[in-house]
């Protein structure tokens, strides 16, 4: 008995709390052969759909190449979406261009994985947090000041005056990255995206940096999306989580239920690969699927995890992608072992 | 030295000469492996452990300002070599090293199969076909698919990649393999078959490890023991299970605690602060400004202890000792 | 860059030797600008009768006689201005005037030459002047009788009457020659030359300058038009400093904003500026700047031009956009982009200042480059025929056989201040680019 449930279904138009959706995301990068010839697409978005309420903060997990970090570029605009729709509070913003992708832009602010590299070298801190306001036309350099200073004492980056003229050079990783959160912070934006915040930085610092980025989160009622592979800090910094695979969303739910309830032999492969400090690991093997993560150019056909799962159903898994299932409310899986409850997303009624 | 001890390691010393001054990686640093058991030296960037696999390995820099100490495998104090004869004995001969980010240290032009068996033609003398003959078994045990030997490194992945750079530290059949970070660099579930890929190796060939990582969640699938280092000094070492259940040193369980748990419902703790600089190291405990245990005697530097047969330098186990090294000791007991 | 980098600079000896050198250099071309301002000097240097009469003709610095035993005399210069005149009316109009010189000769080497520069008032009959010279050892010699004219220059080298009079030697020589002596040597003490004019008129008067040449002269020497070499020393220093300089700093930038914004734009853009890069490099200057200097100008500001216009292009746009496709990529970049940074702005303030670290000890470098450029311009005949600069020192050199004539400081002293400009900037060069890019502090 599959009933099919339709997210936003009353009306076409996003729901008043969600702040971002998406829909049939596709983000391929054109491969070309000696610069012109067509040789194919890296299909490293493939079909994402899901929303993001004002407030909420959801992680994205997954190993490298699984299309989380194309995903959240794709959401600011670095890069454009090949098919489908982003809806930002309303309006469709895929195609946006010049100033109202200034705009747009100035409302998500981004937080990067390696701290030193996000900071330019050769500018001291007052400066690098002067940038985007300039940019975006605070001309009154008055208020400049005061919201730098602010920024800083947000990230607790004090005394101010300490350290508004060093360079990035002349700080440690932690008070690095504190600068970066600032600097994404300054405009007063509605969505923060983190992109492995913290995997650059040492444990004991780890806690710390992202203590600070759900504290702001709460003060702000920011969205945030924390990207990581790390599934043990996911636990204490959001509410729901989205595993991907090969461009693939395989599963959402809110993370407790994730982790006492996985569903997909994927995600079940990422929670026995984490480590938990224990000396008795030190005396088995870990259960670890075999293989590697597939080519995007040329991903298997059906579920892009088939060759790999200990579950496999020849003849189902390797020809079809499995839809979004919702086997329980809330929580989402595209696996044919849960087939039934199929969940579809249409396409939003949006301003473009 | 007994029977089952492999490495025997007093007072390394290793101090890099800089236009700022001179930098105390490692501070009279002791230790003792035995054989076929993994020790996992356990910091954080900047607390000297990398300039300590390079100490041991001798893989010195140009700059050295001091290097002394006794390093003994199997009687032998492997300090007292002159350097030709310690790329002749004991490089790649008795202990061998995966360094830091091996998956980008491999050499882009030569293919895998002939990256590994070099260090077999080199030290083992053997020619090269008997040398790649020995690399295709090397590949198997770690994993790689044998037709990779006549690959370019650009051709194969992160961890396909760090296999073969373990499967160069193998060849040679050393009795002592140094990894640093082996997997920093790699996803989660290339992390766990590298680590699967060691242990397997432990088993089966009784090789020994000196792991040196800041990740502990991970080290804790290799270790038996677990060697801390802070500010250039090892600072405890215990073995595995009191380690991860109950560290002695107020830094280790601070450590500890800074540990997300998959499954634990209490938030991590962090600790506040930096590490002193290696420039100019505090006088007294360098843990001390950091440490909320301190008391006034923290304002000296601790000798080490030995509490229940491990060390640990901290002057909070000064009445539990049951035996005290000094701080620069000579491998006495007092 | 920042403070600590400077400082750094203290460290290399070698810096601080080339740093003082280039402040000294400045110095130097801020006083010569001032104290010998630029349409005087191309108006001096020019020449003509006037201008450099008072000179010897090629003759090395007066310093030059340290080193030598047999010491070289030095000019020695009275006008009869400088005098009383003894007048004593003769009679109907007749006038003596006489004047009397003394002067002492303690030079080892024989004058260059003796020219006596008379002029004289007067309406229809010109005076009459009669020449005594007395030796030191008080032989007295009719050395000239003749009647001069409103201008008039009396040769003495080149009197053959004088010249046999002195039994074969030319004035110069024969004037001076010590009588007793086998070898030929100027018989040293004091001379005297007495000069007495008849004028036929009341009011005719006349004045003379007597030069008796040395053979050396001033801090740097003669050339041949008896033009003060040091004013050509002087006077390069600003000319090879600005065009090093200006041809540098000029060329570095706008490669380096080519480059920026080619990595930048990617596409065609990089595409087309790469081809023009290739086409570019493999262009011969020398032919090309020979050409526009006959066939069109030889301003020096002209070749100032089609230098830079030749050097933009160059080679060091790719390995700049070696660097700039790095950068390209960075963490910092990105972020930029993602809160609203346009194409300009990420080229101008985060790209170019990452690469200027890099830029700046190339410069430096290259600025004796084009100093040397310059030089060699003017050597092969193109260089601005108006103004005096170091090359031009060594054309005259050479199209008057300097070396062939023994004349070593001619062409020494030029070739000394281009390699010392050369080497102060290349030291200070090295310096940089071991402070900026540490990696090669190693070495």
């Amino acid at each position: 008995m599959s009933t099919d449930i339709q997210h936003n279904a009353t009306s076409s138009a996003p729901a008043d709390d969600v702040l971002i959706s998406v829909r049939n995301l596709h983000v391929w990068f054109e491969l070309k052969k000696w610069g012109f010839s067509h040789v194919g697409w890296v299909r490293a978005v493939d079909n994402v759909n899901f929303d993001l309420k004002r407030g909420e903060a959801i992680a994205i997990v997954g190993e490298s190449g699984c299309g989380k970090s194309s995903l959240m570029k794709t959401l600011l605009l670095l890069n454009r979406p090949h098919k489908g729709q982003v809806i930002f509070e309303g309006k469709d913003i895929s195609h946006l261009t010049g100033k109202e992708l200034k705009a747009y832009r100035s409302q998500i602010g981004y937080v990067q994985q390696d701290p030193y590299g996000a900071l330019p070298p050769f500018m001291p801190i007052h400066r690098i947090l002067e940038e985007p306001l300039i940019i975006n036309g605070i001309k009154d350099k008055q208020e400049r000041e005061e919201r730098i200073r602010n920024a800083m004492q947000e990230v607790a980056l004090t005394p101010v005056e300490d350290f508004l003229n060093k360079y990035p050079h002349m700080l440690s990783g932690g008070q690095q990255q504190r600068v970066v959160i600032a600097r994404a912070m300054i405009l007063e934006p509605k969505l923060l995206v983190a992109d492995e915040p913290v995997s650059m930085l040492d444990a004991s610092v780890r806690v710390e940096i992202l203590r600070l980025l759900r504290k702001l989160q709460e003060q702000y009622n920011l969205s945030v999306m924390y990207i990581t592979h790390d599934l043990s800090t996911v636990r204490f910094f959001s509410e729901r989580i989205f595993v991907m695979y090969a461009g693939k969303l395989v599963e959402q739910t809110h993370i407790v239920e994730l982790l006492h309830n996985p569903l997909h032999p994927y995600t079940k492969a990422l929670l026995t690969g984490t480590s938990v400090p224990d000396a008795a690991n030190a005396k088995h093997l870990k259960k670890v699927p075999p293989g590697e993560p597939p080519s995007l150019v040329k991903p298997p056909p059906g579920c892009r995890f088939h060759p790999r799962c200990e579950h496999f159903m020849a003849g189902k898994c390797d020809a079809e992608e499995p839809p979004h299932f919702e086997p329980i409310p809330g929580h989402i899986v595209n696996c044919w072992l849960y087939e039934g409850n199929r969940v579809s997303y249409p396409e939003l009624e949006a301003e473009v | 030295m007994n029977e089952t001890t492999l490495l025997h390691v007093e007072d390394l010393v290793l101090y890099f000469k800089t236009s700022r001054g001179l930098v105390q990686a490692v501070d009279h640093v002791s230790f003792d492996l035995h054989k076929n058991k993994a020790v996992v030296i356990l910091g954080e960037s900047g607390c000297g452990k990398s300039s300590m696999a390079k100490a041991i390995l001798r893989l010195l820099p140009r700059n050295v300002g001091r290097y002394e100490g006794r390093v003994f495998i199997d009687d032998l104090d492997i300090m007292t070599l002159s350097d030709e004869d310690f790329r002749k004995q004991v490089r790649w001969v008795k202990i061998s090293m995966v360094p830091q980010a091996a998956m980008n240290a491999l050499n882009p032009v030569l293919r895998a199969g002939d990256q590994v068996a070099e260090p077999a033609m080199i030290h083992l003398g053997l020619k090269k076909e008997d040398a790649l003959d020995l690399a295709r078994e090397m590949f198997q045990r770690v994993g790689v698919p044998v037709d990779f030997l006549t690959r370019y490194p650009f051709e194969l992945s992160g961890g396909m990649r760090q296999r073969v750079a373990i499967a160069m530290a193998l060849i040679t059949k050393p009795q002592l393999i140094v990894l640093d970070e082996p997997t920093s660099a790699l996803d989660l579930l290339t992390q766990a078959n590298i680590m699967n890929v060691l242990k397997t190796i432990k088993w089966e060939t009784g090789t020994s490890y000196i792991l040196i990582t800041h990740d502990i969640a991970t080290s804790s699938e290799l270790a038996d023991e677990v060697a801390v280092m802070y500010a250039g000094q090892i600072i405890e070492v215990n073995d595995a299970e009191h380690f991860f259940e109950k560290p002695l040193h107020p830094y280790s369980q601070k450590l500890m605690a800074s540990v997300p748990k998959l499954y634990g419902t209490e938030e991590p703790d962090f600790i506040p602060g930096r590490p002193p600089s290696l420039l100019n190291p505090p006088s007294g405990c360098r843990f001390a400004d950091r440490c909320h245990l301190r008391f006034d005697k923290c304002s000296q530097e601790p000798p080490t202890f030995i509490v229940d047969g491990h060390p640990v330098k901290c002057w909070l186990y000064e009445k539990e000792a049951s035996a005290t090294l000094s701080p620069a000791n000579k491998g006495e007991v007092s | 860059m920042n403070l600590q980098q400077f400082r750094d600079i203290t460290r290399y000896p070698s810096a601080i030797a080339g740093l003082i050198i280039i402040l000294l250099l400045i110095a130097i071309s801020i006083y010569t600008i001032f104290a010998y301002p630029y349409q005087e000097t191309v108006v001096k240097w020019r020449g003509g009768d006037r201008v450099w009469q008072d000179n010897p003709r090629t003759v090395p610095p007066t310093w030059t006689n340290l080193f030598r035993r047999k010491k070289l005399p030095e000019s020695i210069i009275f006008r009869s201005q400088d005098v009383e005149k003894q007048v004593t009316p003769l009679k109907d109009e007749l006038t003596d005037i006489s004047t009397e010189f003394t002067f002492d000769y303690t030079a080892d080497e024989f004058p260059q030459e003796i020219i006596i520069f008379f002029t004289s008032t007067f309406e229809k009959k010109a005076p009459y002047i009669s020449l005594t010279w007395i030796t030191p050892d008080g032989r007295k010699l009719d050395i000239g009788d003749f009647s001069i004219d409103k201008t008039y220059t009396r040769r003495l080298s080149q009197d053959e009457k004088l010249t046999k009079k002195l039994n074969g030697q030319p004035a110069e020589i024969g004037l001076f020659a010590d009588p007793n002596s086998q070898e030929l040597k100027p018989l040293k003490g004091t001379y005297k030359l007495q000069v007495a004019g008849l004028t036929f008129e009341p009011d005719s008067d006349f004045d003379f300058k007597t030069v008796i040449y040395g053979k050396v002269f001033g801090l740097a020497g003669t050339d041949h038009l008896r033009r003060d070499l040091m004013l050509a020393l002087l006077w390069g220093t600003p000319v090879a400093l600005a065009f090093g300089l200006l041809a540098a700093v000029i060329t570095s930038l706008l490669t380096m904003i080519i480059a920026a914004a080619g990595t930048w734009y990617g596409g065609w853009v990089d595409s087309l500026i790469q081809r023009i890069t290739e086409i570019y490099m493999m262009l011969p200057w020398l032919p090309i700047l020979i050409m526009v200097g006959v066939f069109y100008s030889r301003s020096l500001w002209v070749m100032l031009g089609v230098v830079i216009l030749l050097s933009i292009f160059s080679a060091s746009i790719k390995s700049y956009r070696a660097m700039f496709m790095q950068e390209r990529e960075a963490g910092y970049i990105e972020a930029a982009q993602s809160y609203g940074a346009s194409n300009a702005r990420i080229i101008f303030f985060y790209l170019v200042p990452r690469i200027i670290p890099v830029l700046i000890p190339s410069l430096v470098v290259l600025i004796p480059s084009y100093v040397f450029l310059e030089a060699s311009l003017a050597v092969l005949g193109l260089g601005d025929p108006l103004m005096p600069t170091w090359g031009k020192i060594i054309n005259d050199a050479r199209t008057n056989g300097a070396l062939y004539k023994g004349l070593y400081y001619w062409v020494l002293e030029p070739s000394f201040m281009l390699m010392l400009t050369g080497f102060a900037f290349a030291m200070l060069g090295f310096a940089l680019d071991r402070i900026f890019n540490p990696r090669l502090r190693g070495m």
